[in-house]
């Protein structure tokens, strides 16, 4: 099959950034998205239940959440810091601007190669779950199809998020504006407990209906365990929604930086 | 040839037997004579700030080196950015190879190439692949590409360091590296802006030999710059911009023609005041203008027929309580004198 000018330089780009991503900086990118769910899972999952201070089967609940988050803000990172980076301080955008493609098509390009690497990450939490967790991982009635299709739109919808914030924010406020978004996306994402657990605290369980990361940790839970979870339903419509409303912010910002 | 090796010639004429110009028919031009075509264009970057350009018209022929000459803000930048797709115009229109930018800009992608002021090379990539990876992105196919990158690290002086991460590479090789780079996809036209600023005398001379190369190879080559004896050496034309117009266009010998049919001469004076007056009154001198250099010190232009100009400067100086002389020397017509003729003011 001959690809059109276009999609041929779509491909060649997301070959670079794999190429990139396996032959450059492999460890780093390992390190940058597994490091934080490994200590997630190994102290709340592990130290905490044998020390006594949660119950045992603790870890189980929590590595769904963990697959989630750990999706979600590999995702985000992946875009969100190389944007503020290239726009700003290397310009290396400018080469894949001039290439033979839409200038949205290269954010949505960004995008892909930023959940993919979130989807990477992700899956490699389940053994490394079976690894750190006591009782290994029970992955019995555990839907593949469901679980990929959780994994594809929450990693995309993470990316969105990324693609916002890292043409929204000003280079010299980066750090700030990380601290300021992910803090909270990570603690209001359901992703230390199921969402309906949170019944006694109603307002805050609102409070995590407005974060996309909510239904992917639900998503996760459905997909991975029998734990209770929000309706099927529910969950798509969160995920959906928030994948097209940053991604339509996020392209927009991006073109605006990219043009003027 | 001062810089470059012996075997030159005989390296471009590989080159050109391998395909440097256009060649196959989707890239045919559709211009004509003209591939780069710029009527009225106008850019307001806020809409109540001020015109970046303002009403700009230039056409530059196939295959010529052409030139934006102007001061830092003139708009150089903001004019070349409509053409490589980065700038949106406000108002008017911009075509390259018969194509219009805003209409069609991914087609105006494949015929141009960018090498910006400063690096915009990939950092995470040896030298190598910035330049196969680029050639990736316009669909040239993987074998060709490499051959290709490592005949243009040759021609650039860059044979051998190409599996260096292009971080270790200083200011010069980065320069040469980027050109390299911008001819893996073989543009029809090659923009540069400020090729030169900030790069060694023998650095400068090696790119001004590709420059003449590839516009030999039928390249057509746009480049801004401040440097007036880039452009007197470079260009075939040169527009030279101001506050974002054009104010002149036309060949180097071309523009020397506007400087005034008579001679001219520029002196510098110390004086505790604007000793202009003195020259004025005099019958051999037709026209004198003059400008404080600060310091005590006065620039002063004075224009006349005939051999008479020195002669007079020089007794004027000799007047009681007439200025000290401290400089003297003849308007040559120089790409500055042009420009200090139509402006009334330095380049710099």
């Amino acid at each position: 099959m001959k690809l059109g000018v276009r999609s041929q330089a779509f491909v060649a780009l997301c070959e670079r950034d794999l190429w990139v991503t396996v032959r450059h900086e492999p460890v780093g990118f390992l390190a940058q998205s597994l490091l934080q769910p490994l200590f997630f899972l190994f102290v709340f999952g592990r130290v905490l239940p044998e020390i006594g201070q949660a119950r045992g089967a603790y870890g189980a609940q929590l590595m769904p959440g963990v697959i989630a988050l750990t999706v979600v803000l590999t995702a985000l990172q992946n875009t969100a810091l190389p944007l503020v980076i290239e726009f700003s301080f290397t310009k290396e955008i400018e080469d894949r601007l001039l290439a033979p493609l839409a200038t949205w098509a290269v954010a949505i390009q960004k995008m892909v190669i930023a959940a993919f690497r979130g989807m990477i990450s992700g899956v490699l939490i389940l053994p490394l779950a079976s690894v750190v967790l006591p009782g290994g991982i029970n992955l019995g009635g555990a839907s593949v199809g469901a679980f990929v299709v959780i994994l594809v739109l929450g990693a995309l919808a993470g990316a969105a998020m990324g693609l916002v914030l890292g043409t929204a924010v000003p280079p010299n406020r980066i750090s700030v504006a990380f601290a300021i978004v992910l803090t909270p996306l990570i603690f209001t994402g359901a992703t230390f407990y199921p969402w309906a657990s949170l019944a006694r605290l109603q307002w805050f369980q609102i409070v995590t209906l407005f974060n996309p990361l909510t239904y992917v940790s639900e998503g996760m839970r459905a997909s991975l365990t029998t734990l209770p979870h929000l309706r099927a339903g529910w969950i798509g419509v969160g995920v959906v929604v928030a994948l097209a409303i940053f991604t339509l912010l996020g392209v927009r910002g991006f073109v605006r930086r990219a043009v003027d | 040839m001062p810089v470059s090796g012996a075997d030159e010639p005989a390296r471009l004429r590989r080159v050109t037997r391998t395909g440097e110009t256009d060649g196959d028919g989707d890239r045919n031009g559709n211009g004509g004579a003209e591939m780069i075509r710029v009527e009225g264009l106008h850019k307001r970057y806020q809409a109540d700030g001020p015109e970046a350009v303002g009403g700009v018209d230039f056409v530059v022929a196939r295959g010529e080196i052409f030139g934006l000459l102007g001061p830092n803000g003139a708009g150089k930048t903001t004019t070349i950015g409509t053409m490589t797709t980065r700038v949106k115009p406000t108002g008017g229109r911009v075509l390259v190879d018969g194509i219009d930018v805003v209409k069609d800009p991914v087609a105006v992608k494949q015929r141009i190439a960018v090498v910006p002021q400063m690096s915009n090379l990939d950092r995470t990539l040896t030298a190598l692949e910035n330049l196969t990876f680029h050639a990736a992105y316009f669909g040239s196919p993987r074998r060709d590409r490499r051959k290709r990158a490592l005949e243009l690290l040759d021609r650039f002086g860059l044979g051998g360091r190409g599996s260096d991460k292009v971080n270790k590479y200083s200011g010069g090789m980065a320069q040469r590296l980027m050109i390299a780079r911008a001819l893996m996809h073989q543009p029809k036209l090659l923009v540069l802006d400020e090729p030169t600023t900030g790069l060694d005398p023998q650095s400068r001379l090696f790119l001004w030999e590709r420059i003449v190369e590839l516009r030999e190879l039928g390249t057509t080559l746009l480049l801004t710059t401040h440097d007036m004896l880039e452009a007197d050496r470079l260009c075939d034309r040169i527009a030279i911009m101001d506050h974002g117009q054009v104010i002149a266009n036309d060949t180097p010998r071309g523009l020397r023609r506007l400087l005034p049919a008579e001679q001219g001469l520029e002196l510098l004076l110390e004086s505790p005041t604007d000793p202009v007056g003195r020259f004025e009154q005099r019958a051999d001198v037709d026209r004198a203008s003059s400008t404080d250099a600060g310091d005590g010190r006065w620039q002063v232009r004075l224009y006349g027929g005939g051999d008479r100009l020195p002669d007079a400067a020089l007794a004027v100086t000799r007047e009681p309580g007439g200025p000290t002389l401290a400089e003297m020397r003849r308007i040559a017509g120089t790409l500055e004198d042009v420009f200090v003729h139509l402006t009334g003011r330095d380049l710099r």
